[in-house]
Parts: C-alpha cells; structure tokens; sequence
C-alpha cells in the first residue's frame, strides 16, 4: 500500500477543507431560504470520505448516501456544479434535476448520492461485478450509515460480494444515529464491523475521526479488492456536526460523556497537526490550503446563485434513452 | 364554533384516540418517537421526534415504547412484522415514511399481507393500516416526492384512502384502524400545515364512500387528496362565467366509489379527473375506463385526465411545479370541454 506522501497529504487536506466549507456555507445558506428541500450535512466525517477516495481514480466506483456532498466532493465532483444543484440550477451536475440527494457524475466514478438508505449497496456490488467481469483491476466502494447496516440489502449485498469475491470495499461511517434513533438501539451487534465475519469476510472498526487510521485501513482494503481477493468492511466510528438534516433540533444528542468527547473532536484540525508533525504538510501550506479552499467554496455559491434555472422543456426529458 | 386543528394534528388525535380505545393498537417505524434508549430523554419521557414531520408526537410518552415502536431502518421487516402480529390478533399501524421506499417492503403488502385471506380460505384476517405520506411540492426531489397510492390500489386485498382535510383524516384513520383489512392510509406532505374544524369525539368517515365537496350541472371534476384545492379554484373561476362544476373528492381510491361519480356524469355529462400519480395506469385512467363503460350514453365529450406528467419529480423549484397538475391547465381542458355549452 502507498504510504501516505505530501503529494497526497495536501491533496488531502485540500479537500478535507473543501467538505467542511462547501458544508458549512451551505448550513448557511439553507437558513436562509435560498436552498430548498432536504439537505442532509457531512461536516464532522471528512476524514472518511477523504482517506478513502486518497486511494481512488475516477475509473474506480463509488455509491454515497444522503449525506452524499463528502464523498462527492473526495471524489472529484465539480464544486461549482454540486452548488449549482443543491440551488436547483441548470448548470447544476444533474442539471438541477436532482437536488442534494441525487448529485452524481459517472465521468467521475460517482455513482451517486442515494434518497434511499441502502439503495447503495446493491449498486456498488453491480458496479464491483463490471470491474471483474470485464477483467480490471477497479474497485467499488460503498458508503453507508450505521443505520443502513440494518436494510435487508446491506446483508444480501455483503453476501454476494463475499461468494463471488468482488472488488467492493465496504466503508461505514457510524456516526452513532441514524436520524434521531442511536446505532446502540437499533443495532443487535455492538460493533457493525463484527457483522463481516457472518458472511466471510475481514471487518475492521477504525477510529472515524483519524484520517491516517483510515487511510491506512482502506488503502490495505482497496489492494485486497484490487488484487481479486474480495471485500472488506471498514467501520468508521464518527459524529456528524449537525442535525441529521438542517432543521433538526437534535434532542438526542449527549451533552457529556464519551459521546461529547467524540462530538467535540476535530478530525480536519487533528489531521492538520498530524500532517505537520509528521512533515507531510507545513503551517504555510496548509493555510495555503485553506486559504484557496474558502475561494473555491465561495466561487461556488456566486456560480450557484449567478445561474440560470433549468428550462421548462427538461421537465420532460431523461427519462429514456432517445 | 368548533375548534380548528392542522391536518398532522387531527392525525395524531386519530391515532391517539383509537390507541386509547383499542389496546391492541401499536404503531411501528422509524423515529415515531426518536431517541430510543437515550438517557436524557427516557428520564424526561420525552421523544426526540415524533416523526419525521412531527405527526406522531406525544404518543411515546403518553403510551410508551412497548405501543410506539421505533424500529431499526428495515422497512422489510416491520413492514412484514405488522402482517404477522395482524394476522395473529393485534392492530398495528406501521408508518412508511415516505411512499417512495416502497420497494424495500412491497413483498410483505403484495405477496403475504394482502392474498393471505384469500389464499388461507377466509381463514385469515390482516387488520393493519399503513400509514405513509405522497406527494410533489416540498422540494424533496425524485426519491421523496412521488404519489404511489394508485399502485398500492391495484393490489386485491389492499383498500387505499387519501385525505384532503384534517376532518376526513381523522374520521377516516380511525375507521381504517376499525378495518379488519389491510387500509393504506397516504397523507399528502405538503397539507400537514392545513387548518380546518375538527371534532373532539371519536367519529368516523366511510371508507368507499366519495364526497361531493360542491355542487353543480355542467361539468364533473374528481379529485384524490390536494388535488381537491385545484379543482375548487377551477370551480370559482369558471362560476364567474355561469359554468357550474360539480366537484367530488374520491377520499377512497380503492374501492373507489363508483355511484357518485357515475350519478354526476349522468347529471354532467362531463368529466375531469385530477390524479397526482404519473398518467398512466393510475387511478384516473380507471376511473376513465369505468366511467366510459357505465356512463358513455350520458357523455357531452371525452372524458379527460389531469395528472402528473410520465417523469420522475423534478428537483428546481420551477420545473417541480410545472410538474404540479393546476388549475390554469384545468381550465384549459375545461375549456375544451364546455365550448359548446357557452356557445
Ligand atoms: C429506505 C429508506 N428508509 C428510510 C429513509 C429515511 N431516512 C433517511 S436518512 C435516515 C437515517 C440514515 O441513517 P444512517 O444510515 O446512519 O446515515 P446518517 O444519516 O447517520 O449518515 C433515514 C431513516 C430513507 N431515506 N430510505
Ligand atoms: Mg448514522
């Protein structure tokens, strides 16, 4: 497995930023009015998207959930267009037709952000299925929620995977809640990474918020996929910043205890000052880095807002092939 | 005069009156309350939620977890739970949040729920009501925003009711919790907000039975769920120029109610129906279909629907509502309709 360079470090941290700015000006945004619909904050897991995607080309596939900007973003979707749809612009990657939760770029190897939680799952199995039949050396990776381990499909698709040995890494990002109900409560295993061994492969529980744990744990699991020795599950145990979705009051949020501790952890600021002992990055360059991120996102809210809405035509088309 | 209550409100009284009445009624799904096993709420006896839009708060505290059952996110299961513990006696009501996850638990409502009785003999009775909410124009985009009562309406076994109003949510709740069928109850989204005069009492409304929300000679428009509100408008207008439209609300889409709307085209002589759902194979080509079998001799012109276009929702503000049937694109086909009539 590649070693975490600066090269990658930086790239890294770029888009650590990009997540937590897009995120933050969109939570922003939406109090304002300007943003319709559901949108649903990835703030606070950073590390996971980006310590994953670290070790991804676009030709490799990814299926996200409704909390979708993070990995969007970590895959290298286009910061301005993702804007640009969260407004319902035409410019927007799915032409303002799609909106928060269906962002997606195939070019791109994202399969797309889902409404439907464990929608991804069979998808990122199909799309790991291509990856062997046509004889590549591409993985999938799957997203997924600590509440989505609970639809039937996170149980077919693991078992599937694990019988044909496909190239799928199965990434968890168990953020203690799914909406307002605990992962404690609606899970019978304590840990979701203990569930692999039901169906037969290595699962692995890594510290959610540790950016080098995790890019060590998915860079070992994605050579696995890619050298055609089958799945892996990696459980990323995080906390999200906001609500499960903007609105929410989140009543059923600890304020003391572990589950503050976790909460009030940082995951960009500890990976800044990793990066920097470890000399991946400097402080200049990381205010660099942030410097250019805070640009990036506010290009793309004036890109956003200085669209134009989609035309009354597309309404009817997309639906088939023509 | 009576007291006005919203529509999420008269719902949640329905609820909580027919678990009051009825021990065997219990509510499953996700984040009816919220917080399970959360200290600091189980303390106070307080849910986090209440629902994703707040209908069902109030009633963990009052009736506690045991009656108000957060489930895991396995649509699949409680869905299929609910089958089971109807089958064997209890009433539950189980919530699918949004009609569009569908999919991950249609098995239990096509295949085992709805043929057991037929299947078993007679032997068998599913008394469930599934609660779940359709409906564009919340910006929910393309996974959270469809109208899919018309498919649940196709399945034999499954009586499907849609409410426009929080006195009719309300009477109508309760008598589905009464059915000893299986009665899948579809609340618009966006009419949560909705005011209206709702009774204190235990009261019911018929299940089969459409309403004539106005009356008149000329022209027929029927109506499922918010659909109501576009045609009342359509009727005000063309009031003005002495065109009288007979308006009828369907309540019930399976069974629907055949001798009212058959009676007022008779009466009419045309027709329009209003359906949210996607145009084809929906409620309002079957009303069509019937009513040009029982009705064609009494037929001033073609019967027409309005209803969504064949499209996923949109997720930009502005195609979502030109997605929207309403009232300018009724009026255009009324138009068409009662040309002659002004002539
Ligand atoms: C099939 C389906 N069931 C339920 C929902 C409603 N819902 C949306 S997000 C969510 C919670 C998901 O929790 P988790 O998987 O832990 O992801 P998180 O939001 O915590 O990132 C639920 C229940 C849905 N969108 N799709
Ligand atoms: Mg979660």
């Amino acid at each position: 497995m590649e070693k975490l360079s600066k090269e990658r470090a930086e790239w890294i941290y770029k888009k650590m930023n990009d997540i937590r700015n897009f995120e933050d000006e969109v939570h922003q945004i939406f109090s304002t009015g300007s943003i319709p619909g559901f949108v649903h904050l990835y703030a606070g897991e950073e590390a996971i998207a980006t310590g994953v995607c670290a070790h991804l080309t676009d030709d490799d596939y990814i299926t996200s959930t409704h909390r979708g900007h993070g990995h969007c973003i970590a895959k290298g979707c286009d910061l301005n267009k993702m804007m640009a749809e969260i407004y319902g612009k035409e410019t927007g990657l799915c032409k303002g037709k799609g909106g928060s939760m269906h962002i997606a770029d195939i070019d791109k190897g994202m399969l797309g952000a889902n409404g439907m939680v464990g929608g991804g799952f069979p998808i990122a199995i199909g799309a790991a299925l291509r990856n062997k039949y046509l004889k590549t050396s591409d993985v999938a990776v799957c997203f997924f929620g600590d509440g989505a381990a609970n639809e039937g499909t996170f149980h077919e698709s693991i078992n599937m995977a694990s019988i044909w040995k496909l190239p799928v890494v199965f990434v968890n990002e168990n953020n203690a809640f799914g909406e307002a109900t605990p992962q404690k409560y609606a899970s019978g295993s304590k840990k979701i990474a203990d569930r692999a061994s039901a169906y037969g492969i290595p699962g692995e529980t890594v510290d959610g918020k540790d950016l080098a744990a995790i890019y060590e744990a998915a860079g070992k699991a994605i050579e696995r996929a890619r050298k055609g020795e089958g799945p892996t599950l990696i459980e990323c145990v995080t906390y999200r910043n906001y609500g499960h979705f903007e609105g929410d009051e989140q009543k059923y949020k600890a304020q003391k205890g572990a589950e503050k501790e976790l909460a009030e952890r940082d995951n960009i600021t500890e990976f800044r000052k990793y990066a920097i002992f470890k000399k991946l990055l400097t402080a200049k360059k990381a205010d660099q880095l942030e410097k250019k991120s805070a640009e990036d996102v506010e290009n793309a809210i004036k890109f956003a807002e200085e669209s134009p809405i989609p035309k009354p035509e597309s309404l009817y088309e997309d639906v088939f092939v023509d | 005069m009576a007291r006005r209550i919203t529509f999420m409100k008269a719902i949640n009284e329905g609820l909580d009156m027919a678990m009051e009445k009825d021990e065997r009624v219990i509510l499953l799904g996700e984040d009816l309350a919220g917080g399970a096993g959360v200290e600091h709420l189980e303390e106070e006896n307080e849910d986090a939620w209440g629902g994703v839009f707040g209908v069902t708060k109030g009633l963990m505290p009052k009736y506690g977890r045991e009656r108000v059952i957060d489930t895991p996110i396995s649509e699949m299961g409680y869905m299929g739970a609910s089958v089971g513990a109807a089958a064997t006696g209890l009433r539950p009501v189980p919530e699918l949040m949004f009609n569009d996850f569908l999919g991950f638990c249609l098995d239990t409502l096509l295949a085992q729920g709805s043929k057991m009785r037929y299947m078993f003999g007679g032997k068998a009775k599913i008394p469930m009501t599934v609660r779940t909410c359709h409906g564009a124009g919340a910006s929910a985009a393309a996974q959270h925003s469809g109208s899919y009562y018309g498919i649940l309406a196709s399945i034999p076994g499954i009586k499907v009711v849609v409410p426009s109003n929080p006195y009719d949510a309300k009477g109508l709740l309760i008598s589905a919790i009464e059915d000893d069928n299986i009665v899948v109850f579809s609340e618009d989204k966006t009419l949560y907000g909705i005011k209206d005069e709702v009774p204190e009492d235990y009261y019911k409304v018929e299940i089969g039975k459409a309403k004539i929300k106005r009356e008149g000679t000329d022209l027929t428009i029927v109506t499922i769920g918010k659909m109501l509100y576009v045609a009342l408008e359509v009727a005000d207008r063309l009031a003005k120029d002495g065109i009288e439209v007979e308006v009828i609300d369907l309540v019930t889409v399976a069974p629907w109610d055949q001798k009212t709307i058959i009676d007022s085209v008779k009466k009419t002589g045309r027709l329009i129906i209003i359906d949210e759902a996607n145009p084809h194979n929906n409620t309002a080509t079957d009303i069509a279909s019937v009513v040009g079998d029982q009705a064609f001799d009494y037929l001033d012109g073609p019967i027409k629907k309005i209803c969504a276009p064949n499209t996923p929702v949109p997720f930009a503000t502005n195609l979502e509502q030109l997605y929207l049937p309403n009232a300018d694109r009724v009026l255009e086909t009324a138009a068409e309709l009662i040309d002659d009539l002004k002539k």
